[in-house]
């Protein structure tokens, strides 16, 4: 009976070869058996390539003697110690850089967002302007700019321009007064990092406490107070000195002490954090202005003050339209850290290749930068991934 | 979930598949092996394969550079010269009889391994240092064109006036080079602390440290001497008198092609035997007529100097010394008395019965 439906007897009747189903089928396959057999060819034409060309393959190298000298690293390093040791100096130096340059590269994007988005012309024609600037030229440009030309107008060592702090300036650097712990500076630290968490404790329970009681329960004043009870504690503990100013002063050929920051890598942050900024402050602007004006005339029509419609009306709904793109500009900004190379700042991508040149392994150092790479750049988007779920859930 | 990241988790199993190859364990190259049995085997290269890739492309693929006057650098018509691409040029006329045959790929000092090691170019000639290690990772290396030496350029008014002077400096060096390690190795056995700045360009290199960057920078003294001559002021700039390594700066070939070797060697034999016999690009016609056998046989015109074995002309060799001369002319006319780039004086570049170390075996 059925049979004689036309729909099923059509598709008993069709040969194989026009059965839709059974051709998608044979087509995954094929496409399966095309594309795993052109990795194996690859693969095998790779090995025997290597073979060939009579390159080695093995990882053994890294731990062979260096040899070769690393500007300024900021671990230990001697050209004595082993080849991963330097590929680690190089992974510090651009966890550094892009760490660093991220976080500059979202306050100035937000500043610069803001400023764009106002309503006084010259500050939001500046901004503009900034934007334009950075977005339409290339990072190698910038970076060239600000390590050859912006650090090649400052006066060398003996005539250190010499900013409050006291901060020197000159060719071999920006050399800033900095705090260092004293001997008794890690009491101090304990002290804040214990206040720190109890401060943390006490401000999540008292603030459930509140939302389910209703009671006020001071959470805000409450960890406050812990924390400045702990600096207070802390300061006390450690003789009242847990910090000494460090100022940088003159010694033969250059200053010593203070914080240096390189013109290798104040060129490198400064670059990355003022283009990738650019980025983000259009990427930001765009999320405040994707949310509906209705949405804020309402808040303004329910009486919320212009700091509480940015933060609770516009921020939270912007935010889950900025979160994607800025991943997107996080993994750029290290990526483009690459680019160090130029300009003599050693991340890892430089001392990978000198390494190559060194121990003559390109394959596998090639294969190492790569698989570092990737994996700060799906760590950084896992990070913000749940970051970005969060927010989104939140708010349906 | 698994779906969204199948191309992550695949792209790790790809490369780590590539890494347990790596690592030497062999268990995949086992297994491809079984999997597909018949792949064409490629086993050692054709004995002359640069060699026919050179006649059929007509054209000799030169790694040089082009931004050191003197060794390689570019002429106010654009054209490649320097000592360096002069070499080319003779290996050029030699095979395809043409100097003008060539192309020059300019390298950096970090790039130009892996591109000898995967033969992208027919001949390395870009004031590369022979070391153990090199010849046995990047290429076979022929003949050492120039006996050179690491030194120490610094400004004159820095105070410093011997290497007695340099804890604590900050030197400018190039990337990817035997020089870097030498900084280090002289640094060290010095027991003195320095800070490197290092750049893979050497135009950066150089720039940074006439900007003030560095207090000192170091290279090979030819380079040193040849950068220095491109300064705003020169004058303003001292060699120290010392030298702190070996550096037989020599053309290389890519490994695997016998031929070729011996060839590219057999055209720097000549250009120093033509020297040695008084042969230059002026008089070779005249020279193909001389008495001393030993001229006759270098260009060609007695006996078989092994062209027939290299597949060449008879005149190959005299092709090469017409087109860029001898050793020494090509030395004077970038380096000489009134070279076109610096005055060096020869030294340790003089022939070997001049007091010097340039020796060639004899060509017959």
């Amino acid at each position: 009976m059925t049979n004689d439906h036309p729909a099923v007897r059509s598709k008993t009747n069709i040969p194989f070869y026009r059965d839709e189903r059974i051709l998608q089928i044979f087509a995954q396959v094929v496409s399966t058996v095309v594309i795993i057999g052109i990795l194996i060819w690859a693969i095998i034409n790779f090995f025997r390539a290597a073979e060939a060309r009579n390159m080695t393959l093995t990882f053994g190298f890294l731990k062979d003697s260096a040899g070769f000298p690393i500007s300024n690293p900021p671990i230990a390093y001697e050209p004595v110690m082993s080849t991963g040791r330097a590929f680690l100096v190089g992974l510090v130096n651009t966890l550094m850089v892009s760490g660093l340059g991220i976080v500059f590269a979202v306050i100035l994007g937000t500043l610069i967002a803001l400023a764009r988005l106002s309503s006084n012309w010259l500050l939001s024609r500046i901004a503009l302007i900034y934007i334009e600037f950075h977005r339409n030229i290339p990072l190698l440009v910038l970076l060239f700019i600000w390590y050859f030309v912006v650090f090649g107008m400052v006066p060398p060592v003996q005539e250190s321009i010499i900013w409050p702090g006291p901060t020197f300036v000159n060719k071999r650097g920006v050399y800033l007064s900095w705090p260092r712990l004293t001997e008794t500076g890690s009491i101090f630290m304990i002290s804040i990092a214990i206040g720190l968490l109890l401060a943390t404790i006490a401000y999540s329970m008292l603030r459930k406490r509140r939302k389910i009681t209703g009671k006020e329960t001071y959470y805000i004043p409450a960890s406050l107070g812990l924390l400045i009870i702990s600096f207070i504690v802390g300061w006390l503990l450690s003789g009242g000195t847990p910090f000494q100013i460090d100022s940088p002063y003159l010694d033969g050929f250059n200053y010593q002490g203070g914080l240096r920051l390189t013109p290798e890598f104040a060129g490198m942050f400064i670059s990355l954090s003022m283009y990738t900024g650019a980025f983000i402050a259009e990427v930001i602007r765009g999320g405040i202005q994707a949310v509906d004006r209705g949405q804020i005339e309402a808040a303004r029509a329910v009486g919320l003050s212009p700091l509480q419609v940015l933060s609770l009306v516009i921020m939270p709904q912007a935010l889950r339209i900025i979160i994607p793109p800025m991943i997107s500009q996080f993994l750029n900004l290290t990526k483009n850290s690459s680019l160090a190379l130029a300009i003599g700042f050693q991340e890892v991508f430089s001392v990978g290749k000198i390494a190559i040149n060194q121990a003559g392994r390109a394959v596998p150092v090639f294969a190492m930068i790569m698989i570092t790479y990737l994996s700060l750049s799906l760590l950084t988007s896992f990070i913000l991934n749940i970051y970005n779920r969060r927010i989104q859930f939140v708010l349906r | 979930m698994y779906r969204k990241y199948f191309p992550i988790i695949a792209m790790f199993m790809v490369l780590t598949i590539i890494l347990t190859a790596c690592g030497g364990t062999g268990t995949v190259e086992t297994v491809i092996e079984t999997v597909i049995v018949e792949v064409p085997a490629e086993g050692p290269p054709a004995k002359a394969e640069i060699l026919d890739r050179v006649l059929e492309r007509g054209k000799v693929v030169c790694g040089g550079r082009t931004d050191l006057a003197g060794f390689g650098m570019l002429d106010e018509a654009g054209n490649n010269t320097g000592f360096d691409i002069d070499f080319c040029r003779a290996v050029a006329a030699a095979v395809l009889g043409d100097p003008t045959a060539i192309e020059v790929v300019p390298l950096t000092a970090a790039d130009r391994g892996p591109v000898l090691q995967t033969a992208e170019v027919d001949i390395l000639s870009r004031n590369v240092t022979w070391t153990a290690s090199r010849d046995s990772q990047w290429g076979n290396f022929t003949t050492v064109m120039f006996y050179d030496g690491q030194g120490f350029m610094i400004r004159k008014d820095s105070g410093i006036t011997s290497t007695a002077d340099f804890d604590g400096g900050t030197v400018c060096v190039t990337s990817g080079t035997t020089t870097e390690q030498n900084l280090s190795d002289f640094f060290r056995q010095n027991g003195m602390e320095y800070e490197a700045v290092i750049f893979e360009e050497s135009a950066a290199v150089y720039s940074a440290y006439e900007e003030g960057r560095c207090d000192i920078t170091t290279s090979d003294k030819s380079q040193l001497a040849s950068v220095r001559s491109g300064f705003a002021d020169p004058d303003a700039h001292f060699i120290l008198d010392i030298t702190i390594s070996k550096e037989p700066l020599t053309p290389a070939v890519p490994h695997g092609d016998d031929t070729w070797f011996d060839i590219v060697k057999l055209v720097s034999y000549a250009l120093i035997n033509a020297e040695e016999l008084g042969i230059t690009s002026a008089n070779v016609e005249a020279m193909k007529s001389s008495e001393n056998i030993n001229v006759l046989r270098l260009l060609g015109e007695e006996g078989d100097w092994g062209y027939t074995d290299l597949g060449l002309e008879p005149d190959a060799l005299a092709n090469a010394i017409a087109a860029v001369g001898n050793y020494g002319q090509i030395y004077d006319r970038y380096m000489g008395p009134v070279g076109i780039s610096f005055t060096l004086p020869r030294g340790p570049n003089e022939l070997w019965n001049n007091g010097g170390l340039i020796y060639a075996p004899p060509v017959k």
